[in-house]
C-alpha cells in the first residue's frame, strides 16, 4: 500500500491505496465521488475524464501513485456552492445531456477546451471533444451547449 | 477479467539516476511506465503481465524540448501536447506536429509520451513514420553510459527493439536542415478521429530542377514494425517525376511492404493504399 497526498476539488486528501490502483477507482470507491464514470476502461470514451493540474486526463489510465501531489478537479468540483457551473447550465439548457453517462467527461473536456480557446471554432470543439463518446445526443446539442458556454464567457 | 490490483508494485523514484540504478540492480527487471496510455489499458483488461513497474511520469530529466542551432532534442517524456504546443516544431517539423495531433484524443495527448510511443513498438504507432522520415536519432541511457543509434535501426522484429533491459530511451534528436524538403504525411484509418491506422506514411523529399535528390519514406502498419522503405527510396533517387518513374516506385513499394490481414484491414487494401499515398505525394512534386 502507498500513502498518497493530493488535492481533490480544492480539499487536501490523504489516501492509502495500492500504487497501481486507478485514479478512477480511488475517486469512486475511496472518495465516493461517482461523477467520473467507467465507460470503456481503456482511454477511448472519456467518461472518466477529470482535470489533473488543469489538464484533461482519463482517470482510468492513471495509477494513483502518479497523482501524488496533484490537484484534481472532478465534475463535483465545478459547482459553485449550490449553483451549477455555467458550462453545466448551458448543457442543461441546450439539451446537451440525455442519459448522463458521458456528461461529466463532456463538461470537463469543454472546460479544458474553453481554457485554451475561449471562442472555439466548430472544428476546435469537435477536436476538443473527440475523446468523449456520446451514444444518445448525436453530438449536435452538445456542440450547441459548448458554443453557448463560449458565448456566456465561462473562462472564469 | 479485471486485474487484482494488490499484486502490482509501482515505485516512483524522484530522479532519473535512481530509475537507472533500479533497472541496473534488479535481476527481475522493472517495466517503465510513463503516461500509462498503453500499460494501464492492459492493466484494466487484466492482461498486464509485468508485476513490477517503475514510474517515469513527471521526471524533469525526461520531459524537455531543447532547441540548438542544428537540432531539436525531445526528451522521451515529452507528451504529444508538449509537441503540439512547441513553436519550433510547428514551424520546422510540421509532419511531427501533424502526427502528434492525431495521436489519440486530447486527454491521451496530455499523458502519452513520444518515448512511450517509440518503445511500445506498435507497428501502427502514429509518430514513427514522421520520425523515420526526419531520420531521427535516439539516445539510450543506462548506468553503463549513453549510446546513440539511428531510429531506423531501433526496431528489430515485431515488438522487439534494440533497447537492453537496463536501458531507457532518453531522448530523440532531429536535425534542423529540412527547410528545402517537401513533406507529406497521411494516415488512413476507419475514421478521422481516434482510429488506429490501417496505413500511414510520412515522406520528405528534396527536389532540384525536377529531379529527386533525396527522399525518405517512413511507414506504419505495412510491416511488423514502423520502417523506412529504403528500396522504394532508392528507386526514386535521382529520378524525375514521370508516369514511368511513378509506376516503377509503385511496383517497388509493393515488393517492400509486408502487410497483414487483421481486425483493422486486409493486406490487399493496405498494399494498394500505401502505393496510392506515395503516388499522391509524388504527383505534388
Amino acid at each position: 500500500m502507498s500513502i498518497i497526498q493530493l488535492t481533490i476539488n480544492g480539499h487536501p486528501k490523504t489516501i492509502e491505496a495500492p500504487p497501481m490502483k486507478r485514479l478512477l477507482d480511488v475517486l469512486r470507491e475511496d472518495l465516493h465521488l461517482t461523477g467520473a464514470k467507467e465507460g470503456c476502461g481503456e482511454g477511448e470514451c472519456g467518461a472518466c475524464a477529470v482535470l489533473i493540474n488543469g489538464d484533461l486526463v482519463n482517470s482510468c489510465l492513471v495509477p494513483i501513485l502518479q497523482a501524488e501531489g496533484a490537484e484534481i478537479t472532478t465534475i463535483e468540483g465545478l459547482v459553485i456552492g449550490e449553483k451549477l457551473h455555467p458550462i453545466q447550465q448551458c448543457f442543461l439548457e441546450e439539451g446537451g445531456a440525455q442519459c448522463g453517462i458521458c456528461t461529466p467527461g463532456m463538461i470537463l473536456a469543454t472546460h479544458h477546451l474553453l481554457d485554451k480557446y475561449p471562442q472555439p471554432t466548430l472544428l476546435q470543439i469537435q477536436e476538443g471533444l473527440n475523446g468523449n463518446l456520446c451514444r444518445c445526443t448525436g453530438y449536435m446539442r452538445i456542440f450547441n451547449a459548448v458554443q453557448q458556454a463560449a458565448l456566456t464567457g465561462v473562462a472564469e | 477479467m479485471r486485474s487484482n490490483i494488490t499484486q502490482y508494485e509501482l515505485i516512483a523514484p524522484n530522479s532519473l539516476d535512481a530509475v537507472l540504478q533500479i533497472l541496473a540492480d534488479s535481476p527481475d527487471h522493472y517495466t517503465p511506465i510513463a503516461g500509462g496510455t498503453e500499460l494501464m489499458v492492459a492493466l484494466g483488461a487484466g492482461r498486464l503481465q509485468t508485476k513490477k513497474l517503475v514510474s517515469l511520469w513527471n521526471l524533469e530529466e525526461l520531459r524537455f524540448i531543447e532547441v540548438t542551432p542544428d537540432a531539436i532534442i525531445l526528451g522521451a517524456g515529452t507528451t504529444f501536447t508538449d509537441i503540439r504546443r512547441h513553436r519550433v516544431i510547428a514551424n520546422e517539423f510540421s509532419i511531427l506536429a501533424q502526427a502528434a495531433s492525431w495521436t489519440g484524443s486530447i486527454a491521451n495527448q496530455n499523458r502519452g509520451t513520444l518515448g512511450g510511443n517509440i518503445v511500445n513498438a506498435s507497428p501502427a504507432a502514429d509518430s514513427p513514420p514522421a520520425l523515420l522520415a526526419y531520420d531521427a536519432e535516439l539516445t539510450l541511457i543506462s548506468t553503463r553510459g549513453a549510446r546513440t543509434l539511428p531510429y531506423r535501426d531501433f526496431h528489430l522484429a515485431y515488438k522487439e527493439t534494440a533497447l537492453e533491459p537496463d536501458e531507457l530511451l532518453h531522448s530523440i534528436t532531429i536535425s534542423r536542415n529540412y527547410k528545402r524538403y517537401k513533406t507529406y504525411i497521411r494516415k488512413v484509418g476507419t475514421r478521422n478521429a481516434q482510429a488506429i491506422s490501417k496505413v500511414a506514411i510520412a515522406v520528405l523529399a528534396r527536389v532540384n530542377k525536377g529531379r529527386i535528390e533525396d527522399i525518405r519514406i517512413g511507414a506504419a502498419s505495412v510491416r511488423e514494425y514502423p520502417a523506412r522503405l529504403t528500396a522504394t527510396e532508392r528507386s526514386l533517387t535521382g529520378k524525375t517525376i514521370t508516369p514511368e518513374s511513378i509506376a516503377a516506385a509503385r511496383a517497388t513499394i509493393l515488393t517492400e511492404v509486408r502487410p497483414i490481414d487483421d481486425i483493422r484491414s486486409t493486406a490487399k487494401y493496405r498494399a494498394t493504399v500505401v502505393a496510392n499515398l506515395l503516388e499522391e505525394f509524388l504527383n505534388t512534386l
